[in-house]
């Protein structure tokens, strides 16, 4: 009886949106998710509903994953209204279906944002993230032989607080989250992590001004400390990070 | 990019100036309080006794309210134009009605200040048109004369419900936008600003209260 009760199938009503390309003009459509048990993930539910899309002739409903291990960052799917689903520190992949129960409907957006254009389905481009690394999101060093270990001596409290800034895997759900669509939260982890850091620290003032700069022009909104993305980070990026970039960017003033 | 055009530059000054006028908000209060020990006529004659420090200190205010709320809003519509599409389901698990009303109960106040300035200061409205002209004359009579009407009294006391909705968020975000905050402190700031947000509606609103319900008369 216990093992019958352990594979119970569910049957769920997935609402979901679809959208041919960036251009064309999206709707939600109402889909059957059959079979499913508490032992799939969510984008292993899709995989299912998908294959029946196949078998039957019509297009698979698109989204973005890699990984499947909460680590890459590619899966990006606002389930019920908040990025990732809502469970805490977890990534949609990461999400299983016993968070679910029988008969439930589900809505599936993309990240909504002005600057993630929808390229198809729930699969958004954001290239907009890399262009904001780009601008300053890395260190300029010398090449050449290896350094000697302990050369630059680095204390625990720094390498903890820059290890926990690092730990962004760059998904894009805190600017999926924010009302005013701000990835403040992503800018504000690569800024604090490389200001904490000794290797960081002579290009800081200007790395803070470009990053901040780009993500203007990439055309994110303007953070309002609604802290909304650190509630929605699947790795629990802290807004304390976000503070410190109005920091660092109140010090590149002087600099 | 210039600090005036910046995210975080914009935010700076709004915090800066929003600070700023919240500090005049409690001494204004502490002023006014001096109603329920009598001695609001003897402060309003001090005050007025500075001669030009009173205007360098309205152009100053001035300054600092058009200031936060030019930003204001220019924030308030980039932020729109980057969210063009909303979700049609949206939960949301931090943001709250303070947060999101931001735009809404700061322009309530806008519109409250112009009307204070014109009913205390200029004194244009109907109720204290006996009083125009005497600076600052019987200041005590002129408040239980005009918070004798119940929807003076209302508007008086809506208009601090929208300031302190709007310090609930406001008093705290200058903290975390100034670069000030940890994880630790945060949360100390949050409820710092929310229980001075509730004194100054309390504060604000005893007043016209207790004239209306004839504790002052």
């Amino acid at each position: 009886m216990s093992s019958h009760n352990e594979h119970k199938s569910m049957t769920l009503t997935l609402i979901v949106w679809r959208q041919k390309n960036a251009t064309a003009q999206g709707k939600f459509d109402t889909y059957t998710a059959k079979g499913i048990t508490e032992h799939h993930s969510f984008l292993e539910m899709l995989d299912v509903v998908n294959e029946d899309l196949i078998k039957g002739g019509k297009e698979p409903i698109m989204f973005d994953h890699d990984c499947r291990e909460g680590i890459c960052g590619m899966c990006s799917q606002v389930v019920n209204g908040v990025p990732h689903g809502g469970q805490e520190r977890t990534t949609v992949c990461q999400l299983h279906m016993r968070k679910f129960k029988d008969g439930d409907t589900i809505y599936i957006e993309p990240w909504r944002a002005r600057a993630f254009p929808i390229v198809r389905d729930l699969i958004v481009d954001r290239t907009a993230l890399d262009t904001i690394i780009q601008a300053g999101g890395f260190t300029s060093c010398h090449t050449g032989g290896i350094p000697d270990g302990n050369a630059i001596l680095i204390s625990k409290p720094d390498a903890d607080y820059a290890m926990d800034a690092a730990e962004c895997i760059g998904c894009g759900a805190c600017a999926a989250a924010c009302p005013n669509s701000a990835a403040m939260l992503f800018t504000s982890a690569k800024v604090a992590q490389l200001a904490a850091l000794p290797q960081g620290k002579p290009e800081a003032s200007v790395r803070v001004k470009k990053m901040l700069d780009a993500h203007k022009e990439c055309g994110f909104g303007n953070c309002s400390n609604h802290y909304e993305c650190q509630a929605a980070c699947p790795k629990g990026i802290n807004v304390k990070f976000i503070a410190k970039l109005n920091r660092e960017y109140l010090k590149a003033q002087f600099a | 990019m210039n600090f005036l055009k910046s995210s975080v530059g914009r935010k700076v000054l709004m915090a800066i100036t929003g600070q700023l006028m919240v500090l005049f908000v409690v001494v204004h209060l502490l002023g006014n309080s001096t109603i329920f020990i009598g001695l609001i006529n003897s402060y309003a004659e001090h005050l007025h006794s500075l001669g030009p420090f009173v205007w360098v200190f309205r152009l100053a205010l001035l300054a600092m309210v058009l200031t936060h709320a030019y930003y204001g809003i220019q924030v308030t519509l980039e932020n729109r134009a980057a969210t063009p599409q909303k979700y049609a389901v949206n939960r949301q698990l931090k943001v709250s009605l303070a947060g999101s009303s931001m735009i809404w109960t700061g322009l309530t106040l806008a519109c409250f200040i112009i009307y204070h300035l014109c009913h205390f200061t200029a004194r244009l409205t109907s109720d204290v048109a006996g009083f125009a002209g005497q600076v600052p004359g019987d200041v005590y009579r002129m408040l239980v004369t005009s918070f004798s009407h119940g929807l003076t009294v209302f508007v008086y006391v809506a208009a601090m419900a929208a300031l302190c909705l709007h310090l609930f968020h406001g008093i705290q975000s200058f903290f975390q936008t100034m670069g000030w905050n940890s994880e630790c402190s945060l949360p100390l700031f949050s409820k710092l600003g929310k229980a001075v947000a509730v004194i100054v509606l309390l504060g604000y609103g005893s007043i016209p209260v207790a004239i209306l319900a004839g504790i002052l008369s």
